[in-house]
């Protein structure tokens, strides 16, 4: 349930007169947080990272630790400043041309890294020494401000920083923060300084609480009386089987069901209310209005999980279509009869207000199966469990998948409990060989993050007679000695710039795997894959060897729908 | 008028003069402006170079036919004046100044502008024509003044001290282990170092310098003799086998590249010291700016954005040219990570 926002300006005016007392102790709130996240992005190991959050959560003001918790887990405030203006402002400061900007941009691979760097010189005229909480708090007061109040208030914050601190600042306005912590990671260090199990602390901040108005004791207080009947449990996660599925021993202990290509989700029905959440807890119940109808249908009390995929009849539809409907704000009626959403159940968490998670997969299915049966809808349906007496059997099965829409097989172990995060042991996933295609490099760009200044980024080409059609891109499945040979190629076989993009000589070949095609009128090439990455750098192979457009117009034909 | 230098296949040449300036392939005559790799190559009939090159050359190319200059110190090849100036990059490294019919042309070689005490005092050089590096040529790269990074250095040689851990230190060994070690001289008392790093530190104390010695880490180094202490080690040795021994330990990289977060967590090591023995942006413009010089040829690192930029400024007439350089020097080309010295475990 989503508190009413109004609150958040009485609240602000306790948060100051809580500032002003514990000022003394909590000097540097945003200082403390720079710290952490410099410690977390230069530290390699998980267990240096999990101790400087478990320091920074022993020492940091309550209120920044609630925001700290807030953007770890992506629930950060609204934009309140667009990146070209933060850009110009910054211009404006050190007088260099927009271009050179981009220059810089495009090598540090970093907006918010690169405007640090540039305002490295801006002299600390006053240092604020604020707390995190005060500039979020304020990044929410400005956001329907005029662009002036805007632009005093970034500015004045710019003067009062150190190149750690602009930063973290500039991130916080500007891109969420992917340095490399887990929820899990979260999770245990706040286990080390609350007095909580880790499951319990899991569980309280996932949902639907806001920062502004929820305190650390609210949140994470032995006794904390708030209800938020919106809450999901954490998500139960396979690894994918390395092993042959051999090693899992007798068949029959298995539970296996189709892996469907659609959006992880979590249903529930609390208070006489439907809830639906993605596996990034993300709350996207108006997203489905096909679920709405759930409230009457499903009993109270129930926590469901399951996928979030179109449907017709039963039957999946290619995730393309579910991506017709992604990120859409309204819903057309051709996009409901196009694109029916169905949620696919597997698995119940929850049943008459009671935890189940603890109970057998066995027990859970049989009760799902008991809900779920009589609801004769089409916005619900059982993930069917497939049939199997030996692996070999299974295996052929599997061959199948893609006729299904599915990309593979689930295997859970039938006495399995419903655990938290990612686990190896009871569920495994079992997927199908992608397709692949041999195609060459014809553009490069620089990445980002651990990849600045490397050309790593890349598009690819099919041949279509003597022209090179480009049809994809794909960033990631070399390792890093690949992309350093293949960045010195790049610098030496450049013919043109386009910007960031650099135009390059048409001589390496890569295999490239993906798991989906479809249709696409975006692209020259007329289709647009689902999950491209490079699977192989074919060294061994020479650019008139590569696949052809009539190849991938083949593959769209068998596999497209 | 033709150009006094021209840009070859083979390298900068100057056709008057009939030399080459650092050149790539092999030539009849090489002035040399310093001694990394990618500048000073082998298999060159004659090599004039500044006298404190010279025993790094002997060490890093073997004999070959030498003849030393000083500072300042004028030289005719056909009536082409030359003189090398101080370019305050590594040990002996140089500008190289011609001056041939009333126009003076400078090739910057490398330079840094601070003088680190023992690589000379970089002097700027009135000219008509600049051919300067832009290897950190862009506004994001700014020096912290070497004071502070020396600073952090042994913060945090001392903070892995407390943790019971051996401080690696990453440093490419011509150049930056001798600063690094100038700068730890006064707070450690012992500093280990790979073979690497050993030889050419022992080549430059033989050739007269006051350097801080080192203790060489062979097979036979005691691994309980290693424990908390500094380790100065090439980049080659990164992520070797070698490094087990001083295990458990924290690996710093000193590089300019450690300005930008992603390189350093490209490289996976504990910590990043953006200690940098070329120009930063400032010092490069600085530097274009007072040599007066009409034209500016910009060469290895970010040429394209620096040129355009003296361009648009109207600092100078530029133009970029493509060279060889920074292919193997380790700081001109680290997002590559070429291993320019293969790491024989112990030499």
């Amino acid at each position: 349930m989503r508190r009413p926002i109004r609150h958040w300006k009485s609240k602000m005016k306790n948060r100051k007169c809580m500032n002003e007392i514990t000022d003394i102790e909590n000097k540097k709130g945003l200082q403390l947080f720079a710290q952490l996240v410099s410690e977390i992005s230069s530290s390699t190991k998980t267990n240096d990272k999990l101790q400087s959050l478990i320091d920074y959560f022993a020492t940091a003001p309550d209120e920044d630790k609630v925001w700290v918790i807030a953007i770890f887990s992506g629930r950060r405030p609204r934009r309140a400043v667009n990146s070209r203006l933060m850009r110009e402002w910054c211009l404006e400061i050190i007088g260099i041309p927009d271009w050179l900007f981009g220059e810089c941009h495009s090598t540090v691979g970093d907006f918010s890294e690169t405007l640090a760097l540039l305002l490295s010189e801006v002299e600390i005229v006053n240092p604020r020494n604020e707390n995190l909480g005060f500039y979020l708090e304020n990044f929410i007061s400005i956001e329907k401000e005029d662009e002036s109040i805007k632009k005093k208030f970034i500015v004045e914050s710019w003067q009062q920083m150190n190149h750690e601190e602009k930063f973290v600042f500039n991130k916080l306005i500007t891109g969420s923060f992917r340095i490399g912590v887990s929820q899990k990671t979260i999770v245990n260090a706040l286990a080390k300084v609350v007095s909580l199990s880790s499951s319990i602390i899991a569980h309280r901040i996932s949902g639907n609480w806001d920062p502004v108005t929820t305190s650390f004791k609210d949140l994470l207080g032995e006794n904390s009386s708030v209800t938020d009947f919106s809450k999901p449990y954490p998500f139960y996660l396979a690894y994918a089987i390395d092993d042959s599925v051999e090693t899992l021993g007798e068949p029959n202990l298995w539970q296996a069901e189709w892996k469907w290509d659609g959006i992880r989700g979590q249903m529930i029905k609390r208070n006489n209310e439907i809830f639906v959440w993605s596996r990034g807890e993300e709350l996207m119940t108006d997203k489905f209005p096909e679920y709405f109808i759930l409230k009457d249908l499903l009993p109270d009390g129930v926590v469901l999980d399951g996928e979030i995929i179109p449907a017709v009849d039963g039957k999946p539809l290619p995730f393309a279509v579910l991506q017709t409907r992604i990120g859409r704000k309204n819903i057309s009626k051709k996009q409901l009869q196009e694109a029916p959403i169905c949620f696919f159940a597997y698995d119940l968490m929850e049943y008459n207000y009671e935890d189940w998670r603890d109970k057998p997969l066995s027990e859970r299915r049989k009760k799902l199966e008991e809900i779920i049966l009589p609801i004769h809808n089409k916005a619900i349906q059982l993930s069917p469990i497939i049939d199997f007496n030996s692996w070999n059997e299974l295996a052929a099965l599997r061959e199948k998948s893609r006729e299904k829409n599915s990309e593979g097989i689930m295997l859970k172990r039938k006495d399995s409990v419903y655990k938290v995060g990612r686990k190896r042991g009871d569920w495994w996933k079992w997927k199908i060989d992608p397709l692949t295609i041999d195609c060459v490099m014809i553009y490069a760009q620089k990445g980002s993050g651990r990849r600045s200044n490397l050309y790593t980024d890349y598009t690819f080409a099919v041949k279509d007679g003597d022209e090179l059609i480009s049809f994809t891109k794909a960033y990631s499945g070399l390792t890093d000695k690949e992309f350093a040979q293949i960045d010195y190629f790049v610098k030496r076989n450049s013919i043109e710039k386009f910007g960031p993009v650099r135009t390059v000589k048409p001589e390496l070949v890569f295999e490239i795997a993906f798991e989906g095609i479809a249709a696409s009128n975006r692209h020259k090439s007329g289709v647009a894959l689902r999950f491209p990455r490079m699977s192989r750098w074919r060294k061994d192979k020479r650019v008139d060897e590569i696949n052809t457009l009539d190849d991938l117009k083949e593959m769209l034909r068998l596999y497209g729908r | 008028m033709a150009n006094l230098i021209s840009f070859t296949d083979k390298g900068l040449f100057c056709e008057a003069g009939n030399f080459y300036i650092d050149p790539w392939l092999p030539v009849e005559r090489a002035l040399i402006t310093h001694a990394h790799s990618d500048h000073a190559k082998s298999g060159n009939q004659f090599y004039l170079c500044h006298k404190d090159s010279k025993p790094i050359l002997e060490l890093r190319l073997g004999m070959n036919n030498y003849q030393t200059v000083e500072w300042d110190e004028p030289i005719f090849m056909n009536g082409v004046k030359i003189s090398f100036h101080p370019a305050g990059h590594i040990i002996g490294s140089s500008q190289i100044r011609l001056e041939y019919k009333d126009e003076v042309w400078v090739v910057s070689g490398d330079y840094k502008r601070e003088d680190d005490g023992i690589s000379g005092t970089f002097e700027p050089l009135k000219c008509n024509v600049f051919i300067t590096e832009s290897t950190f040529g862009l506004p994001i790269y700014k020096w912290k003044p070497q004071q502070e990074i020396y600073a952090d250095i042994i913060n945090w040689i001392s903070k892995n001290k407390e943790t019971g851990k051996a401080s690696i230190l990453i440093s490419y060994s011509l150049g930056k282990a001798q600063r690094v070690l100038q700068a730890l001289k006064e707070t450690t008392q012992t500093i280990f170092a790979h073979g690497a790093i050993f030889n050419m530190q022992q080549t430059l104390i033989d050739a007269g310098w006051d350097l801080t010695p080192v203790v060489r880490i062979t097979p036979e180094t005691p691994k309980e003799l290693l424990k908390e202490t500094v380790v100065i080690a090439p980049p080659g040795a990164e992520g070797t086998s070698w490094m087990k021994k001083f295990y458990p330990h924290s690996i710093g990289v000193c590089s300019g590249w450690m300005q930008v977060r992603g390189n350093a967590r490209r490289r996976n090591v504990d910590a990043g010291f953006a200690l940098s023995d070329h120009a930063d942006w400032n010092a490069l413009l600085t530097t274009v700016k007072e040599t007066g010089a009409e034209r500016v040829f910009v060469t290895h690192g970010f040429q394209d954005a620096f040129s355009r930029y003296l361009n648009e400024q109207n600092i100078a007439i530029s133009a970029e040219v493509k060279t060889q350089f920074g292919d193997e020097d380790e700081e001109a080309n680290s997002p590559l990570e070429i291993k320019n010295e293969e790491p024989k475990m112990y030499e």
